[in-house]
């Protein structure tokens, strides 16, 4: 058996059922860490424990005693004084924080290299990026260095990085998950999520960290509760945007994707197709939206209290700060701000006319597979266009979920499911019984090699 | 819509953010080409739309104002960078 390989909810039994030891369990992810950190660049900084199930956390989510740096120097040598609430609840299950993993800086950006510490590396192919904004806890996963990890989601940053390295990652609705302790991108577009090795361990964590603090306003009543898995696609109807299989769609993407879509057909699921027309604008408005909160958000960053000089923040963050505080500024804020508020109420209506015709709406999570390291690097639109599937729930508040469907180019695809708002239930249904029809989650990348399994 | 070199200068100084002259050159650049992708809002029909802040229609949301344990002095100073007597030191208002 190898330990590092298995599922949240396959070590949480084989730990009940004494196949090992909490100690061998951090033990062997202790080893893999240590052989494998070096080539990825998953992790910005590791902690020793052999108490717990071993998980890494986004930097952008603050950890007592462990040093935060949200991937940018601004916060080099920050030391949060408490955890973030996500932190401490997973604390209360037995869960151990392994290490803090790289991210974008600030979680702006789509393959990782905005860090300041280095690019993550993807473990299906070392000179292709991993996605992002979440680079390091995508591949602490993909590379079995963490049994699960947590990231952050404003506009694709959970599932775009989970589609890229080849794992399940899940995006709650707005307002699921209280975000009290984590690093504000764009506060009414930021979730947090997990990354996980099935879809029966996204739910599990999902109920673990779901639920209101007190602490954040947009966080009441949310609690998210495992129900009776239903075992069956019959009666659902599966929506096909038009929108999500046009122009930018490499086809090999789509190839996989459609397959996937007729596995689940298969499976007893209805497809139906559904519009979403004003998809064409989701980039444009986000790109008005998120800006201009970061503006708000990074003003914080004054180099007082906590962080140095602004000098310091790199050339994405402060393209966006420029951006943002641009598109607010007196003169523009109608032309610029309002419009795209507007545009947003068209696309959350958009999603709420499709979800009459269908439970869930089914696509691709990004139009290509990884790139090349560097490719993009200082192209800021061709990078913002990677995240065209994703921004639009980002926008309209709504749960999605990416996992595994099979490769392009030897390179992992991910299947986007989108739901209802607080509808996690239905799509995380959908992706566990076509993860149970297929064999795609079983995959690992040439840097940990798939054994035959013991459990 | 096309920045320029100082629009990009006055924008620096209202975010607070120090650009090399480098920079402003390649950021009037690169922000003029964002502006121009974004500006195909304009087409999108808007009239009577409403706008959406925030897509839960949360408003005044409060809590009890109660006291709770909170960091200690010595917590909520450990990252500052200069400090002085159990205080913050900050730019001065009226003199640097």
């Amino acid at each position: 058996m190898n330990i590092t390989q298995l599922t949240l909810l396959e070590t949480i039994k084989g730990l009940k059922e004494n196949k090992f030891s909490e100690e061998e369990l951090n033990k062997a992810y202790q080893q893999k860490i240590a052989e494998l950190n070096p080539k990825l660049n998953a992790f910005l900084v590791t902690a020793e424990g052999s108490k717990g199930i071993p998980v890494a956390i986004k930097d952008i989510i603050i950890t007592k005693n462990i040093p935060t740096t949200a991937g940018s120097k601004i916060l080099e040598g920050f030391i949060p004084p408490f955890d973030a609430t996500v932190v401490q609840k997973l604390k209360e299950q037995n869960i151990r924080v392994v290490g803090k993993t790289n991210c974008d800086e600030f979680a702006m950006g789509s393959s990782g290299e905005n860090s300041a510490y280095g690019p993550t590396k993807n473990p299906w192919d070392l000179t292709k990026v991993p996605g992002g904004s979440s680079s390091g806890s995508a591949v602490a996963v993909a590379a079995d260095l963490a049994v699960f990890s947590l990231g952050t989601d404003t506009g694709g940053s959970i599932r775009q990085p989970a589609s890229l390295s080849g794992v399940v990652g899940l995006k709650p609705s707005y307002g699921r998950v209280s975000r009290y302790g984590v690093i504000a991108l764009a506060s009414s577009l930021d979730q947090i999520g997990p990354f996980t090795k099935s879809v029966a361990d996204a739910r599990q964590v999902l109920e673990w960290i779901s639920g209101p603090d007190g602490y954040d306003p947009n966080c009441t009543n949310s609690e998210f509760s495992i129900f009776n898995f239903q075992f069956s696609m019959k009666d659902l109807r599966i929506g096909l945007p038009r929108e999500y299989f046009g122009k930018g769609l490499d086809e090999g993407v789509e190839k996989v994707i459609k397959d996937a879509v007729k596995k689940i057909e298969e499976l007893g699921a209805e497809i139906v197709e559904v519009q979403l027309p004003h998809t064409e604008y989701a980039i444009a408005a986000y790109y008005i939206v998120l800006p201009s909160e970061v503006s708000a958000n990074l003003a914080r960053f004054d180099g007082i209290r906590f962080g140095s000089s602004r000098k310091n923040f790199g050339a994405e963050v402060k393209r966006r700060i420029m951006l943002g505080t641009y598109t607010l500024s007196a003169g523009y804020f109608d032309d610029y701000f309002m419009k795209a508020a507007k545009v947003r109420t068209l696309i959350k209506q958009d999603f709420e006319k499709a979800f009459e015709k269908c439970d869930v709406i089914v696509g691709p999570a990004s139009p290509t597979v990884a790139w090349n390291l560097g490719e993009k690097a200082d192209d800021p639109l061709a990078m913002y266009f990677s995240d065209a599937y994703t921004i639009p729930a980002n926008l309209a508040g709504i749960p999605g979920l990416c996992l595994p469907c099979g490769f392009s180019q030897g390179l992992p695809v991910g299947l986007q499911i989108l739901g209802k708002y607080m509808d996690e239930e239905t799509i995380l249904n959908v992706g566990e019984i076509y993860e149970q029809a297929t064999e795609w989650h079983k995959e690992k990348p040439p840097l940990s090699p798939a054994k035959e399994r013991n459990i | 819509m096309a920045l320029t070199r100082d629009q990009v200068k006055h924008v620096a100084k209202l975010a607070n953010l120090p650009l090399t002259e480098e920079e402003e050159v390649h950021y009037a650049k690169q922000l003029s080409q964002i502006l121009d992708y974004v500006d195909q809002l304009e087409k999108a029909d808007t009239k009577g739309v409403e706008p959406a802040f925030n897509v839960i229609p949360h408003f005044n949301v409060f809590q009890a104002g109660e006291t709770q344990p909170s960091l200690s002095q010595d917590e909520a100073l450990a990252n500052a960078s200069n400090k002085k007597d159990g205080y913050f030191v900050i730019k001065g208002v009226f003199e640097e």
